[in-house]
């Protein structure tokens, strides 16, 4: 595997692989020194055009502790950032011959493009509307820690599907891992032709009994601008998921940032059933599983070298 | 299939112009000449003499005088010349994308003896001055004649009409703001009443700015998958229908350009069997593409409005070219800089070139896998000029010659030598086609000619 796209890119083995790997990944983070020297003398460029935190902060933080050197670029609010800039934006980088690229960016397509263009391994940290696999897999790996397998789980997304790339990431990822899924929201906001993904589609949370994990996409205001919900306020009254809507075994995930109040109560946010910090607690391991098989992965069959797993500095390999 | 050019109007100076040169002498022997004007289909010798067919016999009969070149034309084909409605030359101002020489050395290289420019320029042609300056520089730079459209509203801004009737006067063919659509009904419908007193058809591109806003792509399956916003294909046709039903009160002259989805080729049936003087044309590639395409996110070769749409609706653009729905086919070959085209699908420009394409990619994709007859290829790639009262080019005795000679079995893969046009976003740019132009002749003169094919002389 050389660069991470898409979730079409990776099978189930391999998204086995990467849980496994962000699962020893894990055991590193709780010891005392967190950081291995897989990529040492390695660098990971990572390029935002537009803000995060989450996923910006752990891929940095990933990058650090595999000991790779790393370059944060940050293009936000730039507004040249239509692709011309971005050719030539990585041409410049490209000088510093990076191991990796992380690249989000407000076009779909933009990270597939760069893919063509340089030598580095790319990952995909969002395009646009269209893909967002780290966060699939991270999803994925946070589910698992809590329920195992994912095999049969029903599992609900929730929102603004239309412009949502985890979305698009999320359905395919967990359904490769067995979950069927249902996705809900007001039909301007559920794509045109989405049940070809093999998903079911609802427009009331009257049947949310059924589901297992219930996946809350952020809503942003500016729909309401676009006349997309009529208001936020009615669009809370049908699709927030509150206390009196979640069941006491479901699980609750968000991507973030929430928007209290709006798709998602307070007290669903800070209760015992949500699982949206383990979300970003694994966002930090399954990055460096990611890094890792990319970096390193297609190295395993043929270098006697390599090493079979992550050995801690300071620790005899 | 094709109906006789209505009277709109007349114009006041020839709507075509071309730059002068020497006239051809060449002696095609024993080529099949194709011509659905004529009916003539049969192998012949076709006699050209300063720029006029002077016969067209048996084979074998004919032997040029001096100074007439003559060609084997055994296992080739000779059909009219084709002429395209629909062309952007970005002449005046944007000539790093394309200019009359280049575009019309395109349309050569293609088989075409004729083409009409859009008004979509920068700035648009709206004023006489601005169709005098094009036809000025036509005369010294177009190797095919190009007739120049004027747009319906001042700067293409949808506020204001142009001045039509001045326009026509200096030589406009007809009006259109193709780009963009003109949104208000009400402006239109002052155009096609001016259009009564002045002529000039108008045409059409067809779409609700508000259903489409924002959209890269046809909206279905496809864009779902890619996260890319949809335009659905309602957006075309609520606005043909919208057209047509003003045209058919006003008595107007429409041509529909680039119709791409089920519903529009419905709408124009509708509007048809009204009465209303309606024609329209589709492109090669949404004859040959559908927006599964567009999964590789290539913007260069597919991003265009409108978008490529899906199976179904290209099934029904071929159904509407075999029953006649479609008048004529049209490339709008819309030329863009590589800078423009090589970025995230979202930010590029939209538009693909299709002029020294159109026949080998439509004889490949349609012809060849018996669709489509060859004769109606040539008739719809011929009859492009009758909506705006242009006759289609004819193999005939004592004609002009507008014609290319075409070897059908000839295999060429597109862009692996360049272009003829400036730029490279052809959208069937590193297809293997069938079918190559060999020499266009338009208007008497030798437009183009392959540059492996070599003429000799008898």
């Amino acid at each position: 595997m050389k660069h991470l796209l898409s979730i079409e890119d990776v099978d189930r083995d391999e998204i086995e692989t990467i849980l496994e790997r962000a699962s020893s990944f894990a055991e590193v983070s709780r010891r005392e020194i967190k950081k291995v020297p897989t990529l040492r003398g390695q660098t990971v460029v990572t390029l935002f055009y537009e803000s995060s935190t989450r996923t910006s902060s752990s891929f940095e933080l990933a990058a650090k502790r595999l000991s790779a050197d790393i370059v944060s670029v940050k293009a936000v609010g730039s507004a040249v950032d239509k692709g011309e800039s971005l050719k030539d934006t990585v041409e410049t980088l490209s000088s510093y011959d990076p191991a990796a690229i992380v690249l989000r960016h407000p076009y779909a397509g933009a990270s597939g493009m760069l893919a063509g263009w340089v030598d580095a391994s790319v990952i995909n940290a969002g395009d646009g509307m269209h893909q967002h696999p780290s966060q699939a897999l991270l999803d994925i790996f946070t589910l698992r820690n809590r329920i195992g397998s994912l095999e049969g789980a029903k599992i609900w997304i929730i929102g603004d599907v239309l412009h949502s790339r985890v979305a698009r990431s999320n359905i395919e990822g967990f359904q490769k891992m067995g979950a069927s899924v249902t996705v809900a929201g007001p039909p301007t906001l559920i794509p045109r032709g989405i049940e070809v993904t093999g998903c079911e589609v609802r427009h009331s949370l009257d049947e949310i009994d059924s589901a297992d994990v219930i996946y809350l996409l952020r809503m942003q205001n500016e729909r309401m601008g676009e006349n997309f919900v009529p208001s936020i306020r009615e669009y809370a009254r049908l699709f927030q998921l509150n206390r009196r809507r979640l069941g006491p075994r479901q699980l609750v995930m968000h991507p973030g940032p929430v928007n209290r109040g709006v798709e998602i109560s307070s007290d669903v946010i800070d209760s015992e059933q949500s699982l949206i910090s383990e979300q970003v607690a694994s966002g930090l391991v399954v990055r460096m599983a990611i890094l890792y098989e990319l970096l390193t992965g297609s190295e395993d069959t043929s270098a006697d070298s390599a090493p079979e797993g992550p050995v801690p500095i300071g620790e005899p390999a | 299939m094709s109906r006789a050019p209505e009277q709109v109007g007349q114009p006041v100076l020839e709507p075509l112009v071309q730059r002068p040169g020497p006239m051809a002498s060449v002696l095609i022997e024993g080529a099949s000449l194709l011509d659905p004007a004529t009916g003539i289909d049969d192998r012949r010798d076709i006699l050209i003499e300063d720029g006029v067919i002077t016969e067209i016999a048996a084979p074998g009969s004919l032997s040029g005088g001096e100074g007439v070149e003559s060609v084997d034309g055994t296992g080739k084909h000779v059909f009219p010349a084709f002429f395209d409605p629909h062309v952007h030359l970005r002449t005046p101002g944007q000539e790093y994308k394309e200019d009359l020489e280049t575009g019309t050395r395109a349309a050569a290289a293609g088989g075409y003896g004729g083409v009409l420019a859009m008004a979509n320029t920068s700035p648009p042609v709206s004023s006489p001055a601005d169709i005098d300056a094009l036809r000025h520089r036509a005369r010294s730079e177009a190797s095919v004649p190009v007739g120049f459209l004027a747009t319906v509203t001042r700067g293409m801004e949808g506020q204001e009409l142009t001045d039509m009737a001045e326009l026509r006067e200096a030589g406009a063919v007809g009006f259109t703001d193709d780009g963009v659509p003109v949104t208000n009904p009400g402006i239109l419908r002052r155009a096609l009443q001016y259009q009564a007193m002045c002529g000039g058809r108008i045409a059409l591109h067809e779409e609700d700015p508000h259903l489409s806003a924002g959209g890269a792509m046809h909206e279905g399956e496809v864009s779902m998958g890619l996260g890319l916003r949809g335009v659905p294909s309602i957006t075309e046709s609520v606005m043909i229908a919208r057209d047509a039903a003003i045209a058919g009160y006003e008595g107007g002259a429409i041509q529909i350009q680039h119709l791409s989805a089920i519903e529009s080729v419905e709408a124009v049936r509708r509007a048809r069997a009204d009465g209303v003087d309606i024609t329209c044309e589709v492109t090669p590639h949404h004859l040959c593409l559908t927006d599964e395409a567009v999964r590789d996110l290539d913007a260069s070769k597919h991003k265009m409005n409108p978008p490529l749409r899906s199976e179904d609706d290209r099934q029904a653009l071929i159904e509407a070219l075999l029953d006649g729905t479609i008048d004529c086919i049209a490339t709008d070959h819309a030329p863009h800089a590589v800078e423009e085209k090589e970025v995230p699908f979202e930010a590029a420009m939209m538009g693909v070139t299709g002029l020294e394409t159109a026949f080998s990619s439509l004889y490949t994709e349609l012809v060849m896998p018996g669709t489509i007859p060859l004769a109606l290829l040539v008739e719809k790639l011929g009859s492009g000029g009758a909506p705006f009262g242009i006759d289609p080019f004819r193999l005939e005795k004592g004609a002009r010659a507008s014609l290319c000679l075409v070897d059908l079995e000839a295999e060429w893969t597109v862009g692996e030598h360049g272009y003829e046009s400036r730029s490279r976003n052809c959208w069937c740019d590193g297809r293997r086609l069938t079918g190559r132009v060999l020499m266009t002749l338009a208007e008497g003169q030798v437009a183009y000619r392959l540059r492996s094919f070599s003429l000799g002389v008898a």
